[in-house]
């Protein structure tokens, strides 16, 4: 059992996924429970993986016995290992706190819905794990039509953005898949640790470079990096709250893994990539600016939160961009600090009754008085995605300020302390309302309302505050045990 | 690095296809016009995949024992196969894709009773 970890980590959902509404048939309950025991599974196997990748270095699993570059192998190193755990972490808390969401649908309903939510985790665990350039285009496939379907379940309006992302969506993909077929014109391979070999013998050219760019196109446009954002904001608004809640946490970072992985393991360092990644900086830091901009300018809070992504997907940008050690690390940080801090502030505003006018600010008026312990995890998430001491997001862009300083990268560093400052204005416009306006609670509802209401909804709000905690407070040991491995040489 | 020739037309066919497609995909106003235009875009990229495992007069990989043993094994052109194994999956993924759009396409008309965007967004805005 244990020589096939690997595998599990992307099969055992996969498995439930089929499962799911077969088994509803017989009973609900026993849906659900197999929803969160098929992530949790996951991130066990996932962090056994990763322990042994620590201990031993990576972790090559041929599938089907079949060697590389015949056959399609899964690694599992300290990278790829540490982004299965957080996202099957995540995938677990969505899970639980998806049952809130699901208790007033058919039971075919729920059951299919745990059924696409099992696909698109099983599918970002695929893409987190495959050393497989073409296996990562049919996971990065099998997680999208997971996730419009996902997003489509939403309502009306959630239909139109469904489709227009489904548009994009398969616009990125086929400049990704175009970009992997330059790679392997000019190699003859698709296994990762093989083309990193074979394109240094290659006389660096036009034909790698247009390869290269496309792939970055594609993954750039899934990411919603600055200026190819436009497909999110509609999204993360009108998508049902645990949807909202996984693919803003997970699907871009997913994505950002993707990048890394090809850009610093998989294609050689030639002044090409090195223009890509300057030009890739530029975009990131305008995206930081005009995110955080755009975020100022929001009424809705859903589409406040989706404008601050566009703005913290560009601090991972960045720090690839810059691209020394310092940098990077502060990039795969701020991954992990922003996923579980984006996942707690739309778990938060996911769980508000939909009487306070959908997600509108001013619903949020007093909101401390009657959900205290959920507006405290918000809180918690708020200040680290402004970056304050002593959580997860102040240590992310500590470290990328460094690597901007060590590389004489002013400009940079002046554009993360004034999209901090900015971040701060729109974050505490929403906590002064929180905890000192009026309340604008209608008569007549309960004294405890919001996410407080249900354990399922509060459980995984208050697991990912006190982990937005953790990752700040423990940020050293998890540097220096797992994310300086994990740093290309 | 040679012009190109008659034998890189599929190339330029390719690419045209896939200007096609982004072009229809942009300029298009009805939703319907615009997920026709992502097939095209598609197909292009299999076009190009198939477009690269073609030798003249190139055999099955299977085939290669049966070959005339007068000539050498390296003067052999076999078709590699592993491009149209890949398409078959990209086809897959794009019917997927296909389908699960037509599906919201089908709701987006019965709930606006129009699948024209400039329509769509008005009615969005009410």
């Amino acid at each position: 059992m244990t020589a096939h970890l690997p595998i599990l980590i992307v099969v055992v959902p996969l498995i439930a996924a089929l499962l799911a509404p077969l088994v509803c048939r017989v009973s609900v309950r026993v849906t659900r429970l197999l929803t969160v025991l098929a992530p949790a599974v996951s991130l066990a196997a996932s962090v056994a993986a990763l322990r042994a990748a620590l201990r031993d270095g990576p972790w090559h699993y041929q599938l089907g016995g079949w060697a590389p570059p015949w056959g399609i192998e899964y690694v599992v190193d300290p990278l790829g290992g540490s982004m299965a755990t957080l996202v099957s972490l995540l995938a677990t808390l969505v899970a639980v706190y998806a049952g809130d969401y699901l208790r007033r649908s058919s039971p075919l309903r729920a059951a299919v819905f745990d059924s696409l939510f099992l696909l698109l985790t099983a599918g970002l665990l695929g893409i987190t794990l495959t050393g497989d350039l073409f296996n990562l285009y049919v996971f990065l496939e099998i997680s999208s039509l997971a996730a419009y379907a996902l997003l489509a379940a939403g309502g009306e309006q959630a239909v139109v953005a469904a489709f227009r992302y489904l548009l994009v969506g398969t616009i990125a993909a086929t400049f990704y898949l175009l970009g992997l077929g330059y790679l392997y014109a000019l190699t003859g391979t698709l296994n990762m640790g093989d083309l990193a070999q074979r394109l240094t013998e290659v006389p660096a050219g036009s034909a790698m470079n247009v390869g290269i760019v496309l792939i970055v196109v594609g993954l750039a446009i899934k990411m919603a990096v600055f200026p190819l954002h436009g497909w999110m904001p509609d999204a993360y608004t009108y998508a049902p709250p645990p949807v909202t809640m996984f693919i803003a946490a997970v699907m871009s970072k997913v994505s950002a893994y993707a990048l890394v992985r090809v850009l610093f393991f998989v294609v050689p360092p030639t002044d090409a990539v090195h223009t890509i990644l300057d030009v890739l900086g530029w975009v990131a830091a305008a995206g930081v600016l005009a995110g955080s901009v755009l975020a100022l300018a929001q009424t809705d809070l859903r589409r406040m939160l989706a404008y601050s992504s566009v703005g913290q997907i560009g601090y991972v940008v960045l720090g690839l961009s810059i691209g020394n050690a310092a940098a990077l690390t502060g990039a795969l940080l701020h991954v992990a600090g922003h996923a579980v801090s984006k996942a707690c502030l739309f778990g938060v505003v996911g769980g508000m009754p939909r009487t306070t006018v959908q997600a509108e600010m001013a619903g949020f008026a007093g909101a401390a008085r009657r959900a205290p312990l959920a507006m405290a995890a918000f809180t918690v998430a708020a200040l680290s995605l402004i970056g304050l001491p002593p959580t997860a997001g102040f240590f992310s862009k500590w470290y990328l300020l460094q690597g901007a300083l060590e590389a004489g990268r002013w400009s940079l560093a002046v554009v993360l302390l004034l999209s901090s400052l900015l971040s701060a204005v729109y974050f505490f416009r929403v906590i002064e309302r929180i905890y000192f306006a009026g309340d604008a609670a209608p008569t007549g509802e309960p004294i405890v309302s919001g996410p407080d209401r249900s354990l399922r909804l509060l459980a995984p709000i208050l697991t990912l505050g006190a982990a937005v905690l953790l990752i700040g407070l423990l940020n050293g040991r998890l540097v220096a045990g797992v994310i300086r491995l994990a740093l290309p040489e | 690095m040679s012009a190109l020739g008659w034998g890189q037309l599929q190339y330029a066919l390719s690419a045209t296809l896939l200007l096609i497609g982004l072009y229809g995909m942009l300029v298009r106003t009805n939703l319907a016009r615009k997920l026709m235009a992502m097939n095209v875009m598609q197909v292009a990229v299999i076009v190009f995949f198939v477009s690269l495992a073609v030798r003249t007069g190139g055999i099955a990989p299977i085939e290669l024992e049966r070959h005339d043993p007068a000539v050498a094994d390296t003067e052999v052109a076999y078709a590699n196969p592993l491009p149209h194994a890949l398409m078959l999956t990209a086809i897959v993924v794009s019917v997927s894709t296909t389908g699960v759009a037509l599906a919201l396409l089908v709701r987006i008309h019965r709930r606006y009773g129009t699948l024209d965007e400039s329509e769509l967004l008005e009615r969005l805005r009410e």
